[in-house]
């Protein structure tokens, strides 16, 4: 798993690739927590060239998403692999963030 | 044909044990996709494996795994203490973020993934096993 990112605006954009399973979910929970933290207001997650995410990386999300509430900002997630898309979808986690097709159109609506 | 594996129940072994379901899965034709929904659900169960199984380290998991006829079959074994992980409520997809636990999610992601995922206790171990076929349900109904 490879992690980075940078400011735009209000809003930080972290990309995250390679995958999220039980064993890189700790550094990708610390990792969205600190940006989250960061971030004036919303957080945009570029995942696409992360090609697996199990409920360890679900959890990560989840924690930063909550996070980003309190300042009353957004989780948005951007550019998402099919089968990653499906379990964010499948989880219900579509119900509380935003996916958008690319990262221009995500950071288009902060 | 069945093949198998045995390693202590850690996290450090995820990575073996996942190896060897997806090398089996794609020895059965399997598409990339699918493989990875596979993964996913059994990431899913070792995880509560390593977690609840054994109070104590020295614990192992076997995992087998084969085909019969059209679909994968994946049978997790280890011999802690009585867990039944599809006993637990699911949980509540449709809650808003400020409700949201994580609690029970692995578990219910793999059911949603797998078209059928069975427990039952044996001679003190625990037998978990999944099945899938080369498409998933989900697929459909989605």
């Amino acid at each position: 798993m490879e992690l980075n990112s940078r400011k735009e605006g209000d809003a930080v954009v972290v990309s995250v690739k390679g995958r999220v399973d039980a064993l890189t979910a700790p550094d990708f929970e610390k990792y969205l927590s600190e940006q989250a933290d960061k971030s004036e207001k919303s957080l945009v997650v570029n995942m696409k060239e992360l090609y697996y995410i199990s409920s360890a990386g679900l959890r990560a999300v989840l924690g930063a998403t909550k996070k980003l509430k309190e300042k009353r900002g957004d989780m948005m997630l951007a550019e998402v692999q099919e089968t990653v898309r499906e379990v964010f979808e499948i989880a219900g986690f579509n119900k509380f963030l935003k996916i958008f097709d690319t990262e221009k159109s995500a950071l288009e609506q902060i | 044909m069945f093949s198998q594996i045995t390693l202590p129940a850690t996290l450090g072994n995820l990575r073996q044990f996942l190896d060897f379901i997806t090398t089996c899965a794609e020895k059965q034709g399997f598409c990339p996709k699918r493989v990875s929904q596979i993964e996913l659900a059994a990431e899913e169960v070792l995880v509560n494996i390593f977690s609840y199984a054994y109070s104590e380290p020295g614990g192992e998991v076997s995992v087998t795994c084969g085909s019969d006829s059209a679909r994968l079959l994946i049978r997790f074994e280890d011999s802690g203490i009585p867990f039944d992980p599809l006993s637990k409520e699911p949980p509540d997809v449709t809650a808003d973020v400020s409700e949201r636990g994580i609690g029970g999610l692995g578990i219910f992601l793999a059911g949603k993934f797998m078209d059928e995922i069975h427990y039952r206790r044996e001679k003190d171990r625990n037998i978990l096993t999944l099945a899938a076929a080369p498409k998933a349900e989900s697929e459909v109904s989605l």
